[in-house]
């Protein structure tokens, strides 16, 4: 009954492109939500000590501006590093066959047949293999990148990309559209870095490449 | 941006008060001269690309006059009950820079062009946003009345309250770029920038300046008053 080792691997390619992902989402989610304190559209803003901008009293003092110019500049920076890290990634997700081995099959049934395991606590996890539920997850996340990137656009430049801004709806309902998959992405963190946590060879196969499990080895 | 009441006297301080604050960023990443440099640089390559993307055909929505606000958002760097009205009847356009007749405008003269008017979605850079109406001449077809040399790149404005701005040439061209003299159905009113507002619906809204009293062509970038404070120059939507 013994056998190989569970193996989880991640090519360099794939590592620098999540990690850019990483960085470009927490720079976004930052000085976005500076930008949000702004104008709430909510009736609520984000603590001031979690948004990315520099020091709003220092900019207070020398540019009558809470920051939010030191945020936008974080944006629109952060925002190259997102293009090339999620560019990358599904570029190499689809050309080296990643996602077609990884991500697929995926159907309604399997995904029915895991949420329920997960929702209950049975869904097991074996290193290098991944489950309908955690499928759904990064076709999901991936989806919400796009939308972030699209919904951005219409927001950056309802002029030149009026056709875009029409398709969300307009200015402002664009601007609600960001901010829902802004909370989408954040969701999909709080439960990836949970999820990390509790199976910590996934963040070493992330680092360094490669990660095995005897666990699971029967 | 704000209207805060403090954030005049706050701005008037910053220059006494800079030397002491710089004592008080150590502590932060985000305003670390290197990452600010940085930022910079990557903000100068985005206004080339914003103005790849600017296209002259590329026209602001229009929208009915039922979609117009009751009532416009005031915004300057200091609140509403500092705006000093201007005095009609010395009031004078200043011409200058790369302009053949630079004799100054009067408010009669600037009343007198052919208007045109627009209701065009006005777009802050803080993500707020509302439809207004202005109607003046086109801020092109002016340049040509008063030979400036449109083959020059910018456009500079200087305001009465010192707030000042620039534009690109082809957006100064552009058609839905007017010189407003009326917002709504009435003359501009003193806290929407009586007597002259440049109306850019192409821009964000600190690109639109008001209380304007001297326009010059030039072939250096001039600065702006929210770019010298870290936003993006070009700032086209």
């Amino acid at each position: 009954m013994s056998g190989a080792p569970d193996i989880q691997l991640h090519s360099r390619v794939a590592r620098l492109a999540h990690w850019c992902q990483a960085i470009a989402v927490v720079i976004m989610i930052g000085s976005g939500w500076r930008i949000y304190d702004n104008v709430p559209i909510l009736p609520f803003e984000f603590p001031y000590w979690i948004t990315l901008g520099g020091n709003k009293y220092l900019a207070t003092t020398t540019s009558n501006d809470w920051g939010t110019g030191n945020a936008i500049a974080w944006h629109f920076a952060g925002m190259w590093l997102l293009l090339f890290g999620f560019g990358l990634f599904v570029l190499n997700g689809v050309l080296t066959g990643h996602f077609r081995r990884d991500f697929l099959p995926l159907t309604p049934r399997s995904f029915l047949r895991d949420f329920v395991a997960a929702a209950t606590f049975r869904l097991g996890h074996r290193l290098g293999e991944y489950n309908a539920v955690q499928k759904m997850f990064y076709w999901s996340v991936m989806f919400a990148i796009a939308m972030m990137f699209a919904s951005g656009l219409a927001i950056w430049k309802p002029v030149q990309l009026g056709w875009l801004t029409w398709v969300f709806g307009g200015f402002p309902a664009a601007r609600v559209v960001h901010f829902v998959f802004m909370s989408a992405i954040v969701g999909f963190l709080a439960i990836h870095v949970v999820l990390v946590i509790l199976v910590p060879k996934t963040f070493v196969a992330m680092v360094l490449g490669r990660a095995e499990d005897h666990h699971h080895a029967k | 941006m704000q209207n805060n009441p403090m954030q005049r006297r706050a701005l008037l301080r910053g220059s006494l008060s800079l030397g002491a604050a710089t004592l008080l960023t150590g502590c932060d990443i985000s305003d670390g001269d290197a990452v600010q440099s940085a930022l910079h640089a990557i903000s100068r390559w985005n206004d080339r690309v914003q103005a790849f993307l600017f296209r002259e055909q590329a026209m602001a929505k229009e929208y009915a006059a039922g979609d117009v606000a009751k009532a416009f958002r005031y915004n300057a760097y200091y609140p509403a009950q500092d705006v000093a009205p201007i005095d009609p009847g010395t009031y004078r356009l200043g011409l200058a820079g790369l302009i053949a007749d630079k004799r100054p405008w009067t408010v009669p003269q600037l009343m007198a062009l052919p208007r045109r008017m627009q209701r065009t979605r006005h777009v802050c850079v803080e993500g707020w946003s509302y439809v207004g109406q202005w109607s003046g001449v086109p801020l092109g077809d002016f340049l040509r009345l008063i030979g400036a040399d449109t083959n020059a790149s910018y456009v500079g404005f200087q305001c009465a309250d010192g707030y000042y701005e620039g534009i690109d040439m082809p957006t100064a061209l552009h058609p839905q770029t007017i010189m407003a003299v009326t917002a709504g159905d009435e003359i501009l009113p003193d806290k929407f920038g009586f007597p002259l507002k440049i109306r850019i619906p192409t821009k964000l809204g600190f690109k639109n300046p008001k209380w304007v009293t001297a326009l010059y062509v030039t072939n250096t970038q001039p600065r702006g008053f929210w770019s010298d404070r870290g936003y993006d120059w070009f700032s086209g939507i």
